[in-house]
């Protein structure tokens, strides 16, 4: 149990860092999701049942945009599909627990959880207590994110009116997408996805974004394929 | 749809992709085509929201100085490569966005 314990404190020391950047991102997220239309509960909720951060800032926008449910739902889907890598990724590494213990880490594996504890696994390999170093870099982050969207959602209710919160949402967005364009089939993913959104406007229900997302996606792996 | 009914299907989603390779270890591997189509969706559909996002102004095509949001868009871009850092990004273009608006 001693053993189990330092493994826990390993993994939240691990995690310490991507905390730091964490912390306001969830702020962000809480008061963006007030902003968009979204109750205080759901805003909250929403960072403990879908729990990530990229899936949540374009629900946000989505809602705010009165997308429908089911393009919502696909996007989600799509924007998530990484972590079937990450769970690929550490399966060899637990594959001895039990399905209680798969169940929890799997709920808690984000890319934050992922990144320290997948450079752990490969340096020192796994025995029996290894999950806790998962668990304590998992639930680390889950609490910090839980905490930092409560307190967005409190101070989101402050902002006035007149400041143009909305904004802050496709600038996020801009912040995550234009530093990951190092290489030329990133950019074409991104051009042409950006290029079907303009043309594909116009279609009712949203259907354009996932139009787009695919077209993004598909020229990204062909030209990929190409080098 | 009920935005609750929307969160718990996509939480469902995102679990079940999170599980999915834990619980099917050994039984099925992840095609490589697929696995490479991964790094593209990111910028795929954020790109997807941002450049509607900027273009349109209530709803009509504008590309002209007159678009705040815009201009406001690309100090955030430029911000955004070459400080890499999410806070400085927001920061610059909602001052660069409410000074526009001041002009």
């Amino acid at each position: 149990m001693h053993e189990a314990r330092k493994k826990f404190w390993d993994g939240v020391r691990a995690e310490f860092p991507l905390l730091i950047g964490v912390f306001p991102f969830g702020m962000i997220y809480g008061a963006l999701a007030l902003n968009a239309g979204l109750s205080a509960l759901a805003s909250q909720m929403m960072s403990s049942i879908v729990f990530a951060g990229s899936a949540q800032f374009v629900t946000a926008q989505l809602v705010k945009d009165a997308a429908p449910g089911l393009v919502i739902i696909l996007t989600i889907a799509v924007v998530n599909l990484r972590h079937m890598l990450y769970s690929a990724s550490l399966a060899p590494y637990l594959k001895d627990l039990s399905l209680k213990w798969k169940f929890l880490l799997s709920y808690l594996l984000t890319d934050e959880a992922y990144a320290p504890t997948i450079l752990k696994y490969e340096a020192d390999g796994v025995n029996k207590t290894s999950h806790w170093f998962l668990l304590g870099a998992g639930f680390s982050l889950w609490f910090i994110w839980q905490t930092s969207t409560a307190l967005g959602v409190f101070l989101g209710a402050a902002i006035p009116e007149s400041m143009p919160l909305d904004f802050a949402l496709p600038l996020t967005f801009i912040a995550m997408v234009v530093p990951a364009l190092k290489n030329r089939a990133m950019v074409a993913a991104a051009l042409s996805a950006g290029v079907v959104a303009l043309l594909a406007y116009a279609l009712p229900f949203k259907l354009g974004l996932i139009l787009a997302a695919f077209a993004g996606i598909i020229v990204g792996t062909v030209m990929e394929g190409k080098k | 749809m009920n935005i609750w009914l929307i969160m718990l299907i996509g939480g469902l989603i995102t679990f079940g992709m999170r599980f999915s390779l834990i619980y099917l270890f050994g039984k099925f591997e992840i095609p490589e085509t697929l696995r490479r189509a991964l790094h593209y969706v990111p910028p795929a559909v954020l790109s997807a929201i941002i450049v509607p996002e900027l273009l349109y102004q209530g709803g009509k095509f504008s590309v002209t100085l007159d678009n705040t949001r815009l201009l406001a868009g690309i100090v955030a871009a430029i911000v955004a490569w070459y400080s890499k850092n999410t806070l400085l990004t927001i920061l610059a273009g909602m001052v660069a966005l409410v000074l526009l608006q001041l002009l």
